[in-house]
């Protein structure tokens, strides 16, 4: 990307520092049985990385540049997919778990 | 066009880390990951507006790159949905460790494209691609490590003598290779040399540790992939991926390290020493 958006330099360190500040605080007072859905869950987050190696690939101009782009792109799909696919049966089952006991037990 | 790119960017910063904010509280856990999976919806399929965006050497190529953008696309969704959607269980921590050094991967190849086109963009961008594409190699090959652990295909910690120096004389490359960059760059087979042995450095890391400690190493990797994608993210200039990637690296270690201390570890403890718990395989 390019243009007046370009975020360089300092703005670049504190979007650093507030980013990271972020993602300490969502996770500070967390549960503990809830750290696996989360890490899964966060997985899914990093999936985004898809839409790096989409640019990537889109502008590239040489045969090696579009092989390690193509292979970016399909790694980072089927991290986005996949981790998203995980999560939701990680919590569909944690929330059956909990709430679905009772009908369970009579079964 | 650029403008409705940035809005579609910033809509899905904002889904990615209020999902993730439910997602770390049971009750809201559910609709978090979905708010998230519409925000990733939404950014990969605006990021096929960069196609308008192409010019000079790339623009002859556009056609053939959109296909191959498209079957990456169905491909590597395709497969990531049918396998995590038939995967048992108590499968599921390998499948996040697979999902995960396939994030590793991509960032890294991203940070290959960067430096093997555009070595001349300031040393500053250039270090923030090095430094990604190391972070991306290491969790890559640390994660299939982890992934073929847990699937019972490595039955036996490796630990052999000499292996912490090994592991030094391996890093010292890489880090040596890195540090050279900058004055050779146009030069595959230096980048060749770095990733490779920043892959090995990754799995060299990973295979003393006992399946017992692999949640953590996993939780590592995660964190570390994040790192990867948010540096990808400052050397692409891509906010959404900045903030996205770093929000799960520290995110993620955080939950690193508080899943060391529920396991009353220390996370050096788990890493570097070899005394831990051993080949307890759960597959």
């Amino acid at each position: 990307m390019d243009g007046e958006t370009a975020i360089t330099g300092f703005l670049a360190v504190y979007l650093f520092l507030l980013a990271a500040f972020t993602g300490y605080e969502v996770i500070a007072r967390v549960p503990a049985i809830l750290h696996t859905p989360l890490m899964s869950g966060s997985n899914f987050i990093h999936g985004i990385v898809v839409v790096g190696a989409l640019y990537a690939l889109l502008h590239a101009s040489s045969v090696p540049e579009q092989a390690i782009g193509f292979l970016g792109v399909l790694f980072g799909a089927a991290n986005a997919a996949g981790g998203y696919v995980v999560t939701v049966r990680m919590l569909r089952m944690f929330h059956s778990g909990k709430a679905a006991k009772p009908p369970r037990s009579s079964s | 066009m650029e403008l409705l790119l940035q809005s579609c960017d910033l809509a899905t910063a904002f889904l990615l880390i209020y999902g993730l904010r439910r997602m770390s509280s049971p009750a809201t856990a559910s609709s978090g990951i979905a708010l998230a999976g519409i925000g990733m919806l939404i950014v990969t399929l605006a990021s096929f507006l960069y196609a308008f965006g192409v010019k000079g050497e790339a623009r002859p190529h556009l056609p053939v790159n959109l296909l191959l953008a498209g079957i990456a696309l169905f491909v590597g969704t395709g497969w990531a949905w049918w396998r995590g959607g038939r995967v048992p269980l108590t499968a599921m921590p390998q499948m996040v460790a697979l999902y995960n050094g396939m994030g590793g991967a991509a960032a890294a190849a991203i940070s290959a494209i960067e430096l093997l086109v555009h070595p001349d963009v300031g040393n500053v961008r250039l270090g923030i691609a090095i430094a990604g594409g190391f972070i991306g190699s290491f969790s890559f090959s640390g994660s299939l490590i982890a992934w073929a652990k847990l699937e019972g295909k490595l039955p036996k910690p490796w630990r052999p003598r000499f292996l912490q120096i090994g592991n030094g004389l391996v890093l010292l490359v890489a880090v040596a290779s890195a540090t050279a960059m900058p004055a050779l760059l146009p030069n595959s087979q230096l980048l060749t040399l770095f990733f490779v042995f920043s892959l090995a450095f990754g799995a060299l890391i990973t295979l003393p540790i006992g399946g017992a400690d692999m949640p953590v190493v996993i939780s590592l990797c995660n964190a570390c992939t994040g790192m990867a994608v948010g540096f990808e993210g400052f050397v692409l200039n891509h906010p959404a991926l900045m903030i996205a990637g770093t929000v799960v690296g520290a995110a993620g270690s955080l939950l690193t390290l508080l899943m060391a201390r529920a396991m009353n570890r220390s996370l050096g403890n788990i890493l570097f020493s070899n005394f831990g718990e051993t080949g307890r395989e759960e597959t």
